[in-house]
């Protein structure tokens, strides 16, 4: 297990030195730090003096990749790359330029976003699971059909309309909770408990529709018709086998759902005033644990 | 003339895909292994319903998308000087929407501004109270007792000639249909004849679920087209503008979201998935690399980054574009680059798992041992054999990328302020809901619209997997 986890561990340092040039590229290579001063002082009547006093200021004043200046190693990490990017694979992130220290900032709104998104997480999970295997239990019926035609409805409309929606009811209709912002211990509950609940409505749609899709072809398969032969009851057959053989492709659909979380998230967090960070997670590497704890047969090697 | 014709990029891109959407329903039309996943779309009630409401949304946005500038009325050294505002076909059609502005808001259907006004009496006096709409509501004397009234009047009567035009072409549609199927024999012949007299045979079932749809769209589009003519029907925004007509004008925003991303992202996930399950080994290593890279950054920080560095390049070569709205459209089509850069790695995993297990077949095999060249195997058997996928994934996509388009306009990564989109819609009417009594309804137009247009593409997406997806052949 250990060792599959440092296999793969090491295979993410690759990934991260891609995302770093990529990012790296993305904002000095389309855009010369000249461009970023011009902007940033205005276009109209800025004074080369001007532009190279701001990328003193802010550390751009360096060359991009090689510095033929410097001598020796310096020519290397005298650079915008080394000093800006490279850095930040020993955590250096750097300060912002309100001076405050981004890898601090960092840590301090990394609790309030968890503490959005992981329940959101895990109520989604349970509550998409519940849905799925009701419809899947009455499937075929009118109330199954009812289902799905409320899932599809539900995963058209618009994320943001959610938020709104929700907000304006919870908060300004009933007074029920504070319509923004966010308190550390146990005052956080009623900061968290609606975004939550939001988070949680706005993936019943397209979640429950798909886990109930896996459920049915799960439930065609002859270790299914095996245990009803047994004499199984179906609810017995629907927890016990169903649920545990769906659990492989809904887990590897996480990894695919782990993006737009963030995504909502990051809604969620703007519109409640939560100082969150939105979330990262090394989506691969968990996933990859996650399966072990279900899925025997993946062995860990 | 007294218009000069404007092409932009994203309309250039629109009519390649109209061009190339002719183009494969000609070649499918008489391939019969083609056209029969598609003649069960055809039988479907619920895919051609929304096939028929995606229809009306798209012929708004093919409308909004022939653009063009109108001349000025004065010349200058004889030569014809044209209007710096870029209009649509669209525009013109429906220049009374666009040109009946009031001061600010209105509620729907309204007669009376939204807010209290110093109003001038005939004595010199003034008073304090809603003033009346320029346009909303002007013709009635006594608004307060006959708006009801009209209202009714109108839509009904407008509800009236949209059914009785409907009911029109429903008859010569049947009739023309009726002389085509004259020919028609029992199924075991039906082999012999050409294939659309098929496709005909199995509309005929969804013929009744079309036909009801055609007739209530065509009342509600004919009473709500009566209604404009004298009230705002969806209400008036901040600067006084009809909100039915930003919603209308927000669908080929929508659209060109939806459609040129795949079209931008089609040709990479196509061919870096199928060359990386095809050759595996160093080129799977890299190309797998690539996509990992791309994907593990939240897609929203690449869009914010790579759309923030675009705006930083558009404000620096402000020369380079001759009209605002041009530039409006370079910035929309660099926002369909960026999210086809960002999308296209979920359709290009699942090409590649689908080639590892294509080259495995057998019919691959034989083809390799023949010595049939890499590059002809994979157009001539992997890539029609994965189309499928592509497909799907490729109808699937639109809503969600419709859906992005809202969200990133929201966030201020999304188009440019000036189109008018769903996302900028909601954006500017979001801070109203503070305002007592509230203003609901830009926001509940724009909501409802993409729900409406989602939904028939989720709809419609629905159909075409259960019809092109072999796992679900033989259930549906």
């Amino acid at each position: 297990m250990i060792a599959y986890l440092v296999r793969r561990i090491l295979y993410a340092i690759p990934i991260l030195i891609g995302v770093n040039l990529l990012t790296f590229a993305l904002f000095f290579v389309v855009n010369t730090p000249d461009d970023m001063a011009r902007m940033q002082l205005g276009i109209k009547r800025v004074t080369p003096e001007a532009i190279e006093k701001w990328k003193q200021q802010h550390g751009y004043d360096k060359p991009l990749l090689f510095n033929a200046a410097a001598n020796n190693a310096g020519k290397l990490t005298n650079t915008i790359f080394f000093e800006k990017s490279a850095s930040m694979f020993a955590f250096d992130f750097g300060y912002s330029d309100d001076g405050r220290s981004i890898g601090r900032e960092i840590a301090a709104r990394m609790m309030p976003s968890l503490a959005v998104a992981l329940p959101t997480f895990f109520v989604g999970l349970l509550v998409y699971l519940t849905f799925a295997l009701l419809m899947t239990l009455f499937r075929a019926t009118a109330l199954d059909v009812a289902g799905v035609a409320l899932c599809v409805v539900l995963m058209s409309v618009s994320g943001l309309f959610y938020i709104i929606g929700g907000q304006f009811l919870a908060s300004k209709l009933w007074h029920w909770v504070p319509i923004s912002g966010y308190a550390g211990g146990a005052d956080s509950l009623k900061f968290v408990l609606w975004p939550v609940l939001i988070g949680v409505a706005g993936g019943v749609g397209s979640s429950s529709r798909w886990y109930r899709t896996i459920f049915l072809e799960e439930i065609g398969k002859d270790y299914v018709r095996t245990a009803r032969a047994k004499g199984l009851s179906e609810l017995r057959v629907l927890f016990r086998h169903v649920l545990k053989n769906a659990m492989i492709p809904i887990l590897t659909g996480v990894v695919v759902v782990i993006p737009l979380l963030f995504m909502g998230s990051l809604l969620t967090e703007s519109f409640f005033g939560i100082p969150g960070l939105g979330r990262y997670i090394a989506g691969l590497i968990l996933t990859d644990i996650s399966y072990t704890m279900v899925d025997p047969r993946v062995r860990l090697q | 003339m007294n218009f000069i014709p404007v092409i932009l990029w994203t309309d250039a891109l629109i009519f390649l895909l109209v061009a190339v959407g002719i183009a494969s329903a000609w070649w499918i039309r008489w391939r019969p292994h083609l056209l029969l996943p598609w003649q069960r779309v055809a039988k479907s009630g619920v895919g051609m319903v929304s096939l028929l409401v995606l229809s009306l949304f798209l012929l708004v946005g093919l409308l909004d998308t022939l653009h063009y500038r109108a001349a000025l009325p004065e010349k200058s050294n004889g030569e014809t000087v044209y209007s710096p505002e870029v209009l649509s076909a669209f525009d013109a059609l429906v220049s009374g929407l666009r040109n009946r502005t009031e001061k600010t808001y209105s509620a729907p259907l309204s007669a009376f501004l939204y807010a209290k006004e110093s109003i001038e009496m005939p004595g010199g006096k003034t008073l304090r109270d809603y003033p009346r709409l320029k346009y909303g509501g002007a013709h009635l004397a006594d608004p307060e007792r006959e708006l009801a009234g009209d209202v009714v009047k109108r839509a009904g009567l407008g509800a009236l000639c949209g059914l009785l035009i409907a009911v029109v072409l429903a008859a010569v549609v049947g009739w023309i249909e009726r002389s085509v199927s004259t020919r028609k024999v029992d199924g075991g012949y039906a082999a012999l004849y050409p294939p659309y007299t098929l496709a005909f045979a199995g509309m005929a079932r969804t013929a009744r679920a079309l036909l009801i749809t055609v007739l209530l769209l065509a009342a509600l589009v004919g009473a709500v087209a009566s209604l404009a003519g004298a009230y705002h029907v969806l209400g008036t925004d901040k600067v006084g503008q009809d909100v039915l007509y930003l919603s209308l004008k927000s669908i080929r925003t929508g659209l060109v979201i939806g459609t040129v991303t795949t079209l931008v992202m089609l040709p990479f996930a196509l061919l870096l998935g199928v060359a990386a399950g095809y050759f595996r080994g160093w080129v799977d290593d890299v190309i797998q690399y690539l996509y990992t890279v791309l994907s593990s950054i939240p897609s929203v920080l690449l869009i914010a980054a790579a759309v923030l560095m675009m705006q930083v390049v558009i404000e620096m070569h402000a020369g380079w574009f001759e009209t605002a709205a041009a530039r409006a459209d370079v910035r929309l089509l660099c926002l369909c680059l960026i999210l086809g850069v960002t999308s296209w790695t979920g359709l290009c995993r699942l090409l590649r798992g689908e080639t590892l297990k294509l080259r495995e077949m057998e019919y691959i095999q034989a083809a390799q041992a023949f010595g049939v060249s890499s590059l002809r195997i994979i157009t001539r058997h992997i890539a029609p054999n994965v189309m499928h996928i592509v497909l799907i994934s490729v109808v699937m996509d639109f809503s969600a990328l419709v859906l992005a388009e809202a969200v990133l306009s929201y966030v201020g990564v999304g188009v440019d302020p000036t189109t008018i989109s769903f996302g900028t819609m909601i954006n500017a009417a979001r801070l109203e809901m503070g305002r007592d009594p509230i203003v609901w309804w830009a926001l509940a137009a724009a909501f409802s619209f993409m729900l409406v247009l989602v939904l028939a593409a989720n709809l419609f997406a629905d159909a075409v997997r259960d019809a092109f997806d072999p796992r679900l052949k033989g259930a549906g």
